[in-house]
């Protein structure tokens, strides 16, 4: 990441709390942590400290295998704020990932020529900030 | 049996572009002529509702307008908020809490942003929104992600989107009030317009004008003696599902559909009873969701239904005979113009796009990002 793009993005990064440290010091090893409860056995994200199914505490953080399918997305060809407007057009989806649980995010390595519905795809990292490395999806490859 | 509740007065400020008032002096011109309709005197309101993004709203509307309302509800779940009033107000009048309840709103929404002294939806990137703000997700976006997962799923086209817009602006040259009075839109100008999220085009958003509106509510007794047919409150239901779109599992079956059927129930109607139809249309894509939701066509059958010509003018479910957000007047959050236009219908007020016979009229308002609902039945 610039620093340029880094500080373009700033306020637009994460104000990380108690609650989602966690989160953030999971994608800076890439890895992509998820909620899970252990009473009713179900994920969750964004990540809550209890489980907004069944209001469990008993919930704990499990790794994702960052893989999963859009669900829905559409392709962004008008945003008057910086830094977006310098990356127009670009892609933004909800990804169902493949533990039960949807995550907004960007599909980088993708025109919008060939993103669809259902469509594959895999986590990748992108360190923005000391602090910050965001998750964002590309296509699977199927090889 | 508790007593019955009516809308007894309606009125709006100047709405459009309005750069010389502010948002507090338009909703004292909507409150005024909405109490001028009624025969209301200004201390006769005891009931305060009303929600906008400024700071303590209600104690500064309070303030502004000199009143010391004995019930005061600032409930804020966006364009719906309106339709949600009707319900609180119609509990708190049947309680006794209050005997003449003032539903406003104000915002100077275009000439805001021409003087650049707001800006769109952009939350500080703290609790949830750390998630998705980083993402460039803008508010269009959002619908464009419901309106794409419609499509996947029942085939839905642009040309059925469009042709939403298309109706509306049809009602809009009925309606000399209408930002878009005098400026037809032809279904290939709708889909050469600017594509904005992917499939949402300009034609597909709502109009960014200044106004405000306003509704008094009373009890049926007290309606006797004022100026105005009382229009009932015959039924009333919210519900809400999510803000993040991530959230909304059940995407895109609209929680329209909860807040409706409760109204129904309560009413005692159902969907083909309905003469004539509000329903919030700040996107194209919302008023298809709305109509599945609320039961006016099935699931995934809207597109049809829309190009069938349903919700023109002389179709059988005239919808937003106003014009709607779509080309009327859209100053951020509607929901209030939706109680006023329907009061009208069923009033007989309506001139060139009067519906013809209307007794039963449906206010839906949707509020955050098809977020919340809250709708409304009304009878004469």
């Amino acid at each position: 990441m610039s620093v340029n793009k880094a500080a373009a993005l700033a306020a637009y990064l994460p104000i990380i709390d108690a609650e989602s440290e966690p989160f953030w010091a999971g994608t800076r090893r890439r890895k992509f942590l998820l909620r899970h409860c252990n009473d009713c056995r179900r994920s969750h994200f964004y990540p809550r400290h209890s489980c907004p199914h069944c209001w469990s505490d008993n919930c704990e953080w499990r790794a994702a295998a960052g893989k999963g399918r859009i669900f829905s997305y559409t392709v962004i060809h008008y945003n008057d704020a910086l830094p977006f407007r310098e990356m127009l057009p670009y892609i933004v989806a909800l990804v169902d990932l493949d533990e039960g649980v949807r995550v907004t995010s960007n599909i980088v390595e993708c025109t919008p020529e060939v993103v669809h519905v259902g469509m594959p795809v895999e986590v990748v990292y992108e360190e923005i900030t000391d602090e910050v490395t965001l998750p964002q999806f590309r296509p699977l490859n199927p090889s | 049996m508790a007593t019955r509740v009516c809308i007894v007065g309606v009125g709006e400020s100047e709405c459009g572009n309005v750069p010389d008032k502010s948002a507090l002096q338009l909703h004292q011109q909507a409150a005024r002529a909405a109490l001028d309709d009624t025969g209301l005197a200004k201390t006769d309101i005891d009931g305060l509702f009303s929600c906008g993004d400024d700071w303590m709203h209600l104690l500064q509307l309070a303030e502004y307008l000199g009143l010391r309302p004995a019930h005061m509800d600032c409930t804020q779940v966006g364009g719906a908020s309106w339709e949600l009033f009707v319900a609180h107000a119609a509990a708190a009048l049947q309680a006794g809490r209050c005997h003449a309840a003032l539903l406003v709103y104000g915002s100077t929404l275009r000439s805001d942003l021409r003087r650049r002294r707001r800006v769109i939806d952009q939350p500080a990137p703290r609790g949830p929104a750390q998630f998705e703000s980083a993402y460039g997700l803008t508010l269009i976006g959002k619908y464009a992600l419901a309106a794409r997962r419609h499509m996947h799923e029942y085939g839905t086209t642009s040309r059925q989107l469009a042709t939403v817009a298309v109706t509306a602006n049809r009602w809009a040259q009925r309606n000399p009030r209408a930002f878009h009075f005098g400026t037809p839109l032809s279904l290939d100008d709708a889909l050469r317009s600017r594509m904005l999220a992917d499939p949402l085009r300009q034609a597909d958003c709502c109009l960014r004008t200044d106004g405000g509106g306003a509704v008094v509510l009373t009890t049926e007794e007290r309606a006797r003696d004022l100026r105005q047919t009382p229009i009932y409150v015959l039924g009333s239901g919210e519900a809400v599902s999510h803000l993040h779109m991530s959230q909304w599992p059940d995407m895109p079956d609209l929680v329209a559909r909860d807040s409706a059927r409760r109204a129904f129930e309560q009413a005692g109607i159902s969907a083909k009873d309905v003469d004539v139809l509000q329903t919030y249309d700040a996107f194209t894509i919302m008023v298809l969701l709305s109509l599945e939701a609320m039961g006016f066509c099935g699931r995934g059958e809207s597109g049809a239904f829309v190009e069938s010509g349903a919700l023109a003018p002389g179709g059988a479910l005239p919808t937003n005979t106003d014009g709607g957000a779509l080309a009327a007047n859209h100053p951020g959050m509607r929901g209030v113009f939706l109680l006023i236009e329907a009061a009208r219908q069923l009033r007989g007020e309506c001139a060139e796009r009067q519906v013809p016979n209307a007794r039963i009229a449906v206010c839906n308002g949707v509020g955050g990002y098809l977020s919340s609902c809250a709708t409304v039945v009304l009878g004469r």
